[in-house]
């Protein structure tokens, strides 16, 4: 048996849009090992929401897979029935979603809501209680038995995102996509999820999926990292790789532009200029060289992702000596 | 010098719950203060007091040497050229139906001004916050995160005030764009001389826009001081566990974390003595006593037992 849980293979996929169609995804392949935590990076419009939804199969009706393949546990994602698919989900793949305050059911008590995410199982309500009191504890939140009873509102955020964590894990299952989970949370709290998360992962050895914007809690909690930009991954790698050698221009500044990586007071940030293209009327070449300082030539051609080495994969002409100096 | 703005003692009840417990600070011309805290901290409820959007029930908040808590509307509305308020959602504080050059100049027709020119000021503030002048027939739905913020900005400097209340500027921007943004807030100071009080839970985000920086916490402010010192070296254990607890982006960051533990406490029972003590990593028995404020150099702390 393989150790690969999740492959994304040459994955595109297009939204059919009055202006023509919008190519979200471009070519997108990596994967996930089973018990890897793996990070996806990026800002606004990079296809991480469109990643996930394609992975879960739970995408908008204009949606058009153009290629590609997801396969899990060896599985074609995309050639499975509807059927198979709710099987899959929420057993096999979980997620948590990004707001904690929109992720429960407000007239519903939390007891009731992780009673009726154990629908599948054979055991009695009593038991499915002492599971869900169980679960409840586990992601720390305190006298689980009586917080059974009580509704969302009366539970803080921070509570209410470890919950959303909790129903998630509850059918242990092999993926759990994690979808900015931390980004409507205090630091503080930010912390807590991450070290609750790290501590789970351990005991159930479940993959993860995180999808993230902040480059420090990808840095603290992932394994390996997916950068991605305007639906194209631009490089991937082990993340002491990304972190501390990043090959790819826009992974470089995005790195730099961190608030957090400038120690001593500036006055002035760096950023990056320009704005994500139109991805109805793509651009020529490497999707990141408008806005690139070093594009030079050769970028009027798609740089392909290519191995650079064990496990660092770059989408850069910059990387290929021989083209630089011509 | 005379400040700007000099709050004291701010108090604000919604009912029972005491959500500002007397807040005290002030803001020289030209300055930048953070306020910081976490969510529930009682942040957002300081500027809106001070804007007269929130009750305020008791002590004082004077704008440029005048008493300004608990104006009636119709005289704060003249003040309002003065302070203007950034709001947390950049989308939403815009409406959906009205086009980007009738949100920046609507301030013009609120304040009466009707001589302005119109078009011609709103080419003049989209160039100020470097959008595109064709950018004003656009409608909200029709801008980015960022752009929508910028607009905002823009709208809070039309009326060229002297001071600006900036609600959570930098949440939910990308990280390309927040830097984008605060560049413009500091050049923007730079240029105009305005002053600057700036709510926000981004610690990266204050060490490079405030001059001073208070921490807050249930309603008090327990540490406030220069930036820069407090980030090289707190005080207050509440501050030390903020800052311990930003992630750096470095996979092999040595990190000394302090955890917090549990949660903020309810407001309606606030604990008894120092208000911190139980989630406090270096709490002892002193600190059933209520610590009081003391100021020692410009530096200001609420902490019997600090590091």
């Amino acid at each position: 048996m393989s150790d690969t849980l999740l492959e994304i293979d040459n994955l595109s996929v297009d939204y059919e849009t009055e202006r023509g169609d919008l190519k979200a995804l471009r070519d997108i392949s990596f994967d996930v090992k089973k018990g890897e935590i793996v990070g996806i990076v990026g800002e606004s419009g990079c296809g991480k929401s469109t990643l996930i939804s394609s992975i879960l199969r739970l995408t908008a009706p204009n949606t058009r897979f153009r290629q590609g393949e997801v396969r899990f546990n060896g599985d074609d994602i995309l050639a499975m029935t509807e059927r198979q698919m709710r099987d899959l989900r929420g057993s096999d793949i979980s997620i948590v979603f990004q707001d904690p305050m929109q992720t429960h059911n407000p007239v519903l008590t939390i007891g009731r809501q992780l009673l009726d995410i154990q629908h599948r199982s054979k055991a009695t309500t009593a038991q499915k209680l002492e599971t869900a009191a169980k679960m409840l504890a586990a992601v720390g939140i305190p006298d689980p038995q009586a917080r059974l009873k009580q509704y969302p509102h009366e539970f803080s955020g921070g509570m209410r995102q470890r919950i959303a964590i909790a129903m998630a894990l509850m059918s242990e299952p092999d993926l759990l996509i994690a979808d900015e989970p931390t980004t409507a949370l205090d630091a503080t709290l930010e912390v807590q999820i991450i070290e609750r998360l790290k501590e789970l992962q351990s005991e159930m050895n479940c993959a993860i999926l995180f999808i993230s914007h902040h480059l420090g809690v990808i840095a603290e909690l992932c394994d390996r990292v997916v950068v991605m930009y305007a639906g194209a991954v631009v490089e991937s790698g082990d993340v002491r790789e990304i972190f501390h050698d990043p090959k790819h221009p826009y992974t470089r500044r995005l790195i730099e532009c961190d608030p957090g990586h400038i120690k001593t007071r500036a006055r002035i940030l760096p950023t990056i200029p320009g704005e994500v293209p139109d991805l109805v009327n793509l651009p020529d070449g490497c999707i990141f060289r408008d806005r690139c300082e070093q594009a030079f030539d050769k970028c009027q051609q798609v740089p392909a992702l290519d191995k650079l080495k064990e496990g660092h994969f770059a989408a850069c002409w910059l990387n290929h000596p021989e083209e630089t100096t011509a | 010098m005379s400040a700007i703005l000099d709050v004291k003692d701010l108090q604000t009840s919604y009912g029972k719950v005491n959500v500002l417990a007397g807040v005290s600070f002030s803001v020289q011309p030209g300055e930048t203060y953070a306020m910081v805290g976490e969510s529930g901290s009682g942040k957002t409820t300081v500027i809106r007091a001070i804007a007269g959007l929130a009750p305020a029930q008791a002590g004082s908040v004077k704008f440029d040497g005048q008493e300004i808590r608990g104006l009636p509307e119709r005289a704060m509305r003249p003040l309002r050229k003065d302070i203007a308020m950034m709001f947390q959602d950049p989308i939403g504080s815009l409406s959906p139906r009205v086009t980007v050059r009738n949100l920046i100049t609507e301030p013009y027709r609120i304040q009466g001004m009707k001589n302005k020119d119109i078009d011609a000021e709103a080419k003049r503030l989209l160039a100020l916050v470097n959008l595109p002048s064709h950018f004003a027939d656009r409608y909200p739905y029709q801008l980015s995160g960022g752009q929508a913020r910028r607009v905002g900005v823009a709208r809070a400097l039309a009326l060229e005030p002297k001071l600006i209340l900036a609600d959570e500027p930098t949440a939910g921007l990308d990280v390309s764009v927040q830097g984008e943004l605060l560049n413009l807030l500091n050049e923007l100071r730079d240029r105009l001389g305005l002053s600057m009080v700036i709510i926000t839970h981004n610690l990266n985000v204050v060490r490079h826009i405030a001059d001073r920086m208070g921490i807050l916490y249930l309603g008090r402010l327990v540490e406030e001081g220069d930036t820069e010192a407090i980030f090289d070296r707190p005080r207050h254990p509440y501050t030390h566990c903020l800052l311990s607890a930003n992630p750096e982006p470095d996979p092999d960051a040595q990190l000394e974390r302090i955890a917090l533990k549990g949660e903020p406490p309810s407001l309606l029972q606030r604990p008894s003595g120092c208000e911190f003590r139980e989630r406090c990593p270096v709490a002892s028995d002193i600190c059933q006593q209520t610590p009081i404020w003391e100021v020692n150099n410009d530096h200001g702390l609420r902490c019997l037992t600090p590091r």
